[in-house]
């Protein structure tokens, strides 16, 4: 290695380092603020870093406040169902729009592929008359609802499909198969990294929504984290601590299974969104 | 017209079976909805939301004279071109740079790409507590007396850095895809002729991932226009800078459903609509220029 690519080579980590830096500070302050006290936080001369004293009870005093458990619960629930009807649903079209002939299927795929191009504010206001209507205001299936097709996942395993050979299916359908059985068991199987690309797309999208969850579960236990967070931030304007606390809360499972997962998180939300 | 087999038929049936339930949700929750979106335009909601009374096109005239809808629209814009081409320059050069076995290649992606799986909801609260004007980090490690988020001036573009912050790694990890089909040889050609590492970007790199740049560039300015989370979570009502950082998204929320207005509500966002359409096909037409597809 010559004297030049070893100062480029320090030079690129120097740089990727203070990238780093410059993404990770916000989550160290974070967790740092949550465990100080209000007065450590409004401390100038000399400026706190580190909490005296780790308060964990600003823990308890965040849990008394919002009912995180019952907000978990919420958001787990929608996302599974999200998941359970994305990848169902986008499943069985995907197939059929890839591999089946039938009448009405370029309009229809035209149809699919129009819906992907708008901007999903433009859905809100009669989503949200039709929940009313069906007094589904504050229930999970509210927060499911919007969801429970959609356009961009079909796109994505109609993609997957297409890519599979097409020898696999004849050879089924020779040996007997009908083509529930050859989709279910022959062809849905093959499929699988690209429904868990969806899956964990459509978890992730659902657990950082915020409009959607404001607007049609606006009651404290009902809602989602997410929005529960938009509450409090309204609530408590000084106290940083406990609103770091509840952001903590929020956040850190998220970020545990994605750090075990990170190949399949990356490329499930990014690559999945870059086969558009 | 030749009659269908039966294999045909069968398969022409399980077709539609197949699709059915993708279509009629498609249908039900986002067709139909555009056209009632539209529709809700020409009305004025009354008091309570009660009553819808047809006004017609006053809603798009009252658009046209909305200072608020105007600056609205200004501070979207001025969002998108702070936080979109910084974004993707920034992000490509990560890319560029981490596109070599190295060490530490993998933990560096999954740093950069960490703010993807946070909620927005906890980034704004945490980079609010860190713009804090008195006692946030930033102007203590600084030593200086900014106020990020309340002059008029510049909280817009703070919080365009929140949205840089929150996208890079996104970026990054999409050019690292598009960097995968070029070709080693080409930079072992371009070193041996004397190209240094920038003119390679500049002449090798941009334009052989230039189908990634485009649809990075396009699916970001649509997530631009559409910035609300952020501005929602960082600026109270009570902020001095909030008519300099409303964006139409939030204008549309604001009208829609904490004033009960959907009919304006509506308007804003079919306007919203149709900036995001031209601005696509104004794309669409100017990556002819620049864009090489093999």
């Amino acid at each position: 290695m010559t004297m030049k690519d070893r100062i480029n080579k320090i030079v690129i980590y120097v740089v990727l380092t203070l990238v780093s830096i410059t993404m990770l500070v916000p989550f160290v302050w974070m967790f740092l603020t949550a465990f100080k006290t209000v007065a450590e936080t409004m401390q100038v001369d000399p400026f706190v870093l580190v909490p005296a004293v780790w308060q964990t009870e600003n823990f308890g005093k965040v849990i008394a406040a919002m009912d995180f458990f019952k907000l978990y619960v919420n958001t787990l629930l929608m996302i599974a169902l999200r998941v359970l009807c994305a990848v169902l649903t986008a499943t069985l079209s995907g197939y059929a729009f890839a591999r089946l002939k039938f009448k009405g299927k370029d309009f229809m795929f035209g149809m699919v592929l129009f819906q992907m191009m708008i901007p999903v504010q433009i859905f809100i206001i009669p989503q949200y008359v039709m929940v009313s209507k069906l007094h589904l205001t504050n229930s999970i299936m509210g927060l499911v609802f919007p969801g429970l097709v959609t356009a961009f996942g079909t796109f994505l395993l109609r993609q997957a499909y297409m890519g599979l050979p097409r020898d696999l299916e004849e050879a089924a359908r020779l040996d007997g198969c009908n083509i529930p059985q050859t989709f279910l068991f022959i062809m849905a199987p093959l499929t699988k990294s690209s429904m868990v690309a969806l899956g964990i797309f459509t978890a992730v999208f659902a657990y950082k929504d915020l409009m959607w969850p404001m607007i049609v579960c606006p009651d404290n236990n009902k809602t989602t984290l997410a929005s529960a967070l938009a509450k409090m931030n309204g609530q408590y304007s000084q106290k940083y601590p406990e609103l770091m606390m509840a952001a903590l809360i929020a956040c850190v499972p998220m970020i545990v299974i994605y750090i075990f997962f990170q190949k399949q998180f990356i490329e499930g939300i990014a690559t999945s969104g870059g086969k558009l | 017209m030749k009659k269908m087999t039966s294999r045909e038929k069968n398969e022409m049936l399980w077709g539609w079976i197949f699709i059915a339930p993708t279509m009629l949700g498609l249908i039900v929750l986002n067709i139909i909805p555009i056209f009632q979106t539209i529709y809700q335009s020409f009305f004025k909601t009354g008091d309570f939301g009660k009553g819808n009374v047809f006004v017609g096109l006053a809603n798009y005239q009252k658009v046209f004279g909305d200072t608020e809808v105007w600056q609205a629209l200004w501070n979207t814009i001025k969002y998108a071109v702070f936080e979109v081409p910084l974004s993707v320059v920034i992000a490509l050069i990560l890319a560029v740079l981490l596109n070599k076995k190295m060490k530490g290649r993998e933990v560096f992606r999954t740093i950069f790409f960490l703010p993807m799986v946070v909620a927005p909801a906890a980034i704004a609260m945490v980079w609010k507590w860190l713009y804090n004007s008195n006692f946030g980090l930033i102007n203590n490690v600084f030593g200086i007396k900014v106020n990020w988020i309340s002059d008029p001036n510049i909280a817009i573009i703070s919080i365009a850095v929140i949205g840089i912050w929150s996208v890079i790694g996104y970026n990054m990890v999409l050019f690292l895809a598009g960097l995968q089909e070029v070709p080693r040889d080409y930079y072992e050609a371009a070193s041996l002729d004397g190209a240094n590492g920038v003119q390679q970007l500049l002449y090798i790199t941009v334009p052989l991932i230039s189908p990634t740049i485009f649809f990075v560039l396009v699916t970001r300015i649509i997530g631009a226009m559409q910035v609300f989370d952020l501005i929602y979570m960082i600026i109270d009502y009570n902020n001095p800078a909030l008519k300099k950082t409303e964006s139409l998204v939030y204008l549309f929320y604001k009208y829609s459903f904490e004033q009960s207005k959907k009919g304006y509500g509506a308007t804003v966002i079919v306007v919203l609509l149709l900036v995001i359409l031209l601005l696509t096909i104004v794309q669409m037409i100017g990556q002819k220029k620049w864009v090489h597809y093999e």
